[in-house]
């Protein structure tokens, strides 16, 4: 298999033109605006600004998603190049998604009465057809690329070691969450924009699946228990009844006259 | 509503049938706008707090206040308490009308109510959503087995009758089992957000709370139940069982209790939970009306006095609602970054539910055999 793909956006070098926004608007067919300040329902990424520093936000492609693991009818999907993708029609919108989203990216559409969630899909159709996409594509300065992840971590690094001035010394998204798709580059710390600094190296969905693998033995050891316990109660209360005889052959030891009563 | 007008033989009901149908009225209203409107329409949900009252209230609430019913089956049918079998049949009443206003209260709440059914077909196991679906609907249909024999008993028909008895046993046991499980993964759901539901309510232990509070929450229920059911229709109160099961209520809280505490020391500061934040007021009012229970059985030497016994099953009902409303609305509150008050219709469509399941609960009674004949027990309490 081909190494997953990914973004690098490298906020030391966006200029704040607000293309990618208008491109991505264009692809997804979309109803936002460049000038929003979060993303919505109508907006996949949006650019914003801290001190001189502009900086984006978008979907970050998780290399083992929250949103994928939590989604109890699979309509969110990991793909194996690397985007996030979404069926809606599977979704019944219950937004666990959204609940569990570490860095708070599904967006839902809450004046709709057949609502679906939104988020960045990694311009899915382009990139299945060897395109770019339309961020990486349209971004002027090079400011955000596409290519094969790990290429992506050798650019930034090399940024690091060249200009250790001009950059916080932190990838975002290397191994944030497990890590993800999308890498970032940044001169102001990624706490002071608001991206979550203490999600660990761990993948989040390890959290659940360390109760959830327990349940088949705990089903067995269970049902084994109770059936076991209620039988020798129940044969206790028999013998007690009969005096301490033995019940003759093909007797059930338990009443059931009364059950369910 | 002539025959709940009859049924309803309370002091008040001049008040209580025109309140139910005010409710009622203003709840189709608001279903109507739920669904053609989206639930932006009626809640005041938002893109950082997806979920709200009625996932905390109707779903997390709703489901622990049914335990009574896999906790008095397990007592009754697997521990072989025969003395609570009374007891057993409004309970598993009690437990399955709650299993379907919480379905029920799913459809308003999901997005789109008309693909409810996919988990059957689209799986995700490592999903905790799609282990409590699973368990909801197997769970439900063991509460409708267990309720069967009701139902059959008033068609008379002796052979389904014999043919459900005969497996009491392993749907007893398939219900305890189910009911373990997805009690407790409601707490697993939150596992998955760990920098944001607040530390007070945060701990990998989650699970096992969530299990605890709602075994507790099941006796307290049937408490409850049992006073509400003998004021509404006049019928004399088992005092015995009730103590009883006040006792098992008050060992359960105090495990309950002792784990959560325990779970809590030395991983939150002091200062956090007397911070004067609403988180902290949110947890003290929780664990005042956890401890309230404890305080009154333990002080009053006469535990057998009815109204101590109704307001600590009551008090612990409204701490397990509390807790479950804190872990989902409060607790979450602080890193959505946006307040989320839930909307008077939220409110409103929620109590329609519940108002409903009430006259459903109360018309059951007047003509199935829930409650065994009065002759040779003992007259009311107090």
């Amino acid at each position: 298999m081909e190494e997953p793909l990914g973004i690098l956006i490298d906020f030391t070098e966006c200029i704040g033109c607000g293309e990618c926004v208008k491109a991505c608007r264009q692809e997804n067919h979309l109803t936002g605006t460049p000038n929003d300040r979060d993303l919505s329902a109508a907006n996949y990424t949006v650019v914003l600004k801290h001190d001189e520093m502009y900086y984006r936000k978008m979907c970050m492609h998780c290399l083992e998603p929250t949103c994928v693991s939590v989604c109890p009818v699979a309509a969110l999907t990991k793909s194996p190049d690397g985007p996030v993708l979404y069926d809606a029609d599977k979704c019944m919108g219950c937004r666990y998604c959204m609940m569990a989203c570490p860095f708070g990216v599904p967006r839902y559409h809450w004046n709709s009465p057949v609502p679906v969630i939104e988020k960045c899909i990694f311009c899915h159709s382009r990139v299945e057809s060897g395109g770019e996409t339309a961020c990486a594509w349209v971004c002027p300065m090079g400011a955000t690329r596409m290519g094969r992840r790990s290429h992506l971590l050798e650019i930034a690094r090399a940024r690091i070691a060249l200009r250790p001035e001009r950059y916080v010394n932190y990838i975002y998204g290397e191994h944030d969450a497990g890590g993800t798709s999308v890498l970032m580059l940044s001169s102001v710390p990624f706490e002071r924009l608001g991206f979550p600094m203490k999600l660990g190296d761990e993948p989040l969905p390890t959290l659940t699946w360390a109760v959830l693998s327990r349940i088949p033995g705990i089903v067995v050891t269970g049902g084994v228990l109770l059936g076991g316990i209620s039988w020798i109660i129940n044969r206790r209360i028999q013998l007690e009844k009969t005096g301490g005889e033995d019940l003759p052959d093909g007797t059930e030891p338990r009443s059931r006259k009364g059950g369910g009563q | 509503m002539r025959e709940l007008w009859r049924i309803l033989d309370v002091k008040g009901r001049h008040i209580l049938l025109p309140a139910m149908l005010i409710i009622l009225g203003v709840g189709v209203v608001l279903t109507f706008l739920r669904f053609f409107g989206g639930l932006g329409a009626v809640t005041a949900l938002n893109d950082h707090q997806p979920w709200g009252f009625w996932i905390g209230f109707d779903v997390l609430g709703g489901v622990a206040l049914a335990a009574g019913g896999f906790v008095l089956t397990g007592t009754v049918h697997l521990l072989n308490f025969e003395r609570y079998r009374s007891v057993v049949r409004p309970t598993v009443l009690t437990a399955f009308l709650g299993y379907i206003l919480v379905s029920l209260g799913l459809l308003y709440d999901i997005g789109k109510p008309w693909n409810i059914w996919h988990p059957l077909i689209m799986w995700n196991p490592h999903s905790v959503m799609f282990e409590v679906a699973w368990c909801v609907m197997l769970y439900s249909t063991v509460l409708a087995l267990e309720f069967s024999p009701v139902v059959l008993e008033k068609l008379g028909s002796q052979r389904m009758l014999r043919a459900v008895h005969s497996f009491t046993l392993p749907i007893v046991i398939a219900g305890v089992l189910l009911s373990t499980l997805h009690q407790s993964s409601l707490g697993t759901v939150f596992l998955i957000v760990p920098l944001k539901l607040h530390p007070l309510w945060y701990t990998p232990l989650l699970p096992l709370h969530f299990f605890l509070s709602a075994v507790t929450v099941g006796f307290a229920m049937v408490i409850v139940e049992s006073y509400v059911s003998s004021f509404l229709f006049r019928k004399s109160l088992e005092t015995k069982i009730l103590v009883d099961l006040g006792q098992f209520m008050v060992v359960a809280l105090m495990l309950h209790l002792v784990v959560r505490l325990q779970d809590l020391w030395g991983r939150v500061p002091l200062s956090a939970v007397f911070s004067g934040k609403l988180e902290s007021w949110a947890f003290l009012l929780e664990m005042s009306l956890f401890v309230l229970p404890l305080v009154l059985m333990l002080a009053f030497r006469n535990r057998m006095r009815p109204s101590v016994l109704f307001v600590s099953g009551l008090s612990t009902v409204l701490a397990v609602l509390t807790n479950r409303l804190n872990v989902s609305v409060v607790g979450m509150a602080r890193s959505a970054g946006f307040s989320y008050f839930p909307s008077w219709s939220e409110i409103w469509l929620s109590l329609f539910l519940v108002t409903g399941g009430f006259i459903v609960f109360i018309l059951c009674a007047k003509y199935l055999p829930i409650f065994p004949e009065e002759e040779g027990r003992e007259s009311a309490g107090a």
